[in-house]
């Protein structure tokens, strides 16, 4: 990713595609002339464009619109709240009568409307770790990057730390030691450990960027640090951040999952589609208990994943089409 | 090479102390141990204060730390904290069948995803190609824990309904005790085995897939294709061994994420392994067996990455340590 800049030679269009006053080259003249309609791209729009040719993206990006409106507007979509019981219809298999799409469980709560409420649940923990460990690892990294010294060896030597453990053996000990309970806190505590990986590849980027002649350019002409990173280095780190937010939901709501599985996540009433998984693990005879949760996740993050790999192969071209 | 080695060995040592260290401070500051058994009414105040004198529970934190790490190193992490039985007997116990399920596992994905990968690279956007990229992706999505538990009902299921018995769903042997390599254990262990490699395979298969294509493209093929090399020997000498070496690396960082499956995986099939010993160990808080997990894991995933390193450095000439 570079600045974002006009395809044509400067001085004949901005950013936005306005034209602006300045000599205009001969080869303009002549399309203008030969009554051809002159469009000026940015950087983005190709991203953009390149990112809606890309078919799996689109459609992961219709599944997660349609799975993640169902949990936002959970409370119209699910037929049922995510608590009522009805003790008439205990573990009944997948019906249309009275709207148990996907049956009921072991105290006769309806499980669509609890998976449905799960996915909300998950949204919530995907979006929030998402949005909260990008930032922190953009700052992390980029003071790291742009300053070195004292706090880039800090920081590495935390990545170095944390890589000594297994990830989910430290959110393990972290959610059943600091308390379980609300997705905030989980989201909390996964947001705590997630910045780590943002963090480096921004500070990767700083710290090759701020060789460059332009950054040299920027500081003769008087621009501050904080000018220099935000303004002129930070547009370049988007792209690889965009795309690791986007990953990083993914992997916050399989996490979230695993550890609420383990009966160290979110704690019931709250639905979790993790913990949904474990009603299907206390009654094996009863299919849907298991399949639906478990299928949601996947759908979520197999969408998450496809819209990712969209926006790296927009955003950040040079990268392999390769996941860790 | 050797100087290599022994620097990052003695780097090591001070990152693990700072790791337990921090793990110990959080461990203990965030969850008191002694508050289920003081709930307990027939368990008398005086063997409390005996829980507590004899584990300096009154002492500060940082003067704590280093009474765990004199017992974790001179009594191999001592006595656990509740239960009055000494800890590392547990570790390597449930260690040794954790390590015979997790080689297994990632040899069998490194094996088929290594295959996998090369054909895919060969005949890339062959149905082939694309069936295995859609399963490589479903595998990336797949929660372990729900694909553990699908396996499981599904030989449970195949169990009651047709009497035969393939693999076994819990546990690790029929008996009390059974041989490490009986049929027996075999069928305990196969689909805590399946669940995990397949997991692993997805990674494993798509960065076979990558590198291949990576060599296959650089010029020292095409000059070994113009000299009239026969195609399979392309393949197999100039392409797959080049592709190979960063597979090394990968399996040796993939390490952790596997342990950490292991965790999952175990306590969905009751089976003995250090991972599912953790779980049930952080159930109860017991501050001294979680510590031991923590630190010889630590151990492990240090050793195996310097180990991919050194293997790394052997295997590609191009990469030298200074």
């Amino acid at each position: 990713m570079t600045e974002p800049t006009s395809s044509v030679p400067i001085g004949v269009a901005g950013r936005d595609g306005t034209l602006i006053e300045g000599p205009v080259p001969p080869a303009i003249d002549a399309t203008v002339e030969a009554g051809l309609e002159l469009k000026v791209r940015s950087q983005w729009s190709y991203a953009r464009m390149r990112f809606f040719r890309h078919r799996l993206a689109m459609m992961g990006l219709v599944g997660l619109v349609i799975l993640f409106g169902a949990g936002a507007f959970a409370g119209y979509v699910a037929p049922y709240s995510y608590s009522e019981i009805d003790l008439n219809n205990i573990l009944h298999a997948p019906t249309t009568i009275g709207q148990h799409y996907f049956g009921t469980d072991e105290i006769g709560r309806d499980y669509f409307s609890r998976v449905i409420w799960g996915i909300r649940t998950s949204e919530e923990v995907g979006v929030f770790v998402a949005v909260v460990s990008s930032l922190i690892g953009l700052v992390i990294g980029a003071i790291a990057g742009y300053y070195r010294g004292w706090i880039d060896n800090i920081l590495m030597r935390i990545t170095d730390l944390v890589l000594t453990l297994p990830a989910i053996a430290i959110l393990l000990t972290a959610s059943a030691l600091l308390g379980q309970g609300s997705q905030w806190r989980i989201s909390f505590i996964l947001a705590s450990f997630f910045w780590t990986g943002i963090a480096r590849i921004v500070r990767g980027v700083f710290l090759s960027l701020r060789e460059k002649e332009y950054v040299e350019a920027a500081k003769a002409s008087g621009a501050g640090d904080l000018r220099i990173m935000f303004r002129h280095i930070l547009p370049n780190t988007l792209g690889p951040i965009i795309v690791n937010g986007t990953l990083a939901v993914a992997a916050a709501i399989l996490t979230e999952a695993a550890l609420s599985f383990l009966g160290f996540g979110i704690k019931p009433p709250t639905p979790s589609l993790g913990a949904l998984v474990v009603s299907g693990q206390t009654n094996p005879q009863q299919w849907w208990l298991t399949v639906f949760p478990g299928l949601t996740i996947v759908a979520i993050v197999l969408c998450v994943n496809f819209v990712g790999d969209g926006l790296r192969d927009a955003l950040d071209p040079q990268q392999r089409r390769i996941r860790a | 090479m050797l100087t290599y080695v022994v620097r990052r060995l003695l780097y090591s040592i001070p990152v693990l102390f700072l790791s337990t260290f921090l793990s110990f401070i959080f461990v203990s500051y965030a969850g008191n141990p002694l508050a289920q058994i003081r709930q307990n009414p027939r368990i008398p105040a005086s063997t409390i204060h005996n829980l507590i004198v004899q584990n300096h529970l009154d002492k500060p934190v940082v003067l704590r730390y280093f009474y765990w790490l004199k017992e974790a190193i001179f009594h191999k992490f001592g006595d656990s904290l509740l239960v009055a039985q000494p800890i590392w007997p547990d570790i390597t116990r449930t260690l040794g069948h954790t390590a015979q399920v997790v080689l297994l596992a990632e040899l069998v994905a490194i094996v088929i995803g290594v295959a996998v990968g090369i054909y895919s690279a060969i005949r890339q956007y062959s149905a082939f190609d694309y069936t295995f990229t859609t399963i490589s992706f479903l595998g990336y999505a797949m929660p372990t824990f729900w694909l553990a538990l699908l396996l499981q009902i599904l030989f449970v299921d195949i169990y009651l309904k047709w009497h035969v018995r393939i693999f076994y769903t819990s546990g690790l042997n029929s008996g009390s005790s059974g041989s490490t390599w009986s049929l027996d254990r075999l069928q305990h262990i196969a689909l805590p085995v399946a669940t995990l490699s397949i997991i692993s395979f997805a990674l494993y298969s798509r960065y076979m897939r990558a590198s291949m294509l990576d060599v296959i493209n650089s010029d020292y093929v095409r000059t070994a294709r113009a000299k009239g090399v026969p195609e399979w020997r392309v393949i197999m000498r100039h392409v797959f061994r080049n592709a190979l070496i960063p597979i090394v690396t990968i399996a040796a960082l993939n390490l952790g994420a596997v342990l950490g499956g292991a965790i999952v995986t175990e306590t969905v099939f009751t089976l003995d392994g250090i991972g599912y010993y953790f779980v049930s160990r952080l159930g109860t808080l017991d501050l001294y067996a979680v510590m031991a997990y923590l630190t010889v894991t630590a151990v492990i995933i240090i050793a195996f990455n310097l180990l991919a390193d050194i293997l790394y450095g052997y295997l590609d000439p191009r990469i030298r340590y200074d």
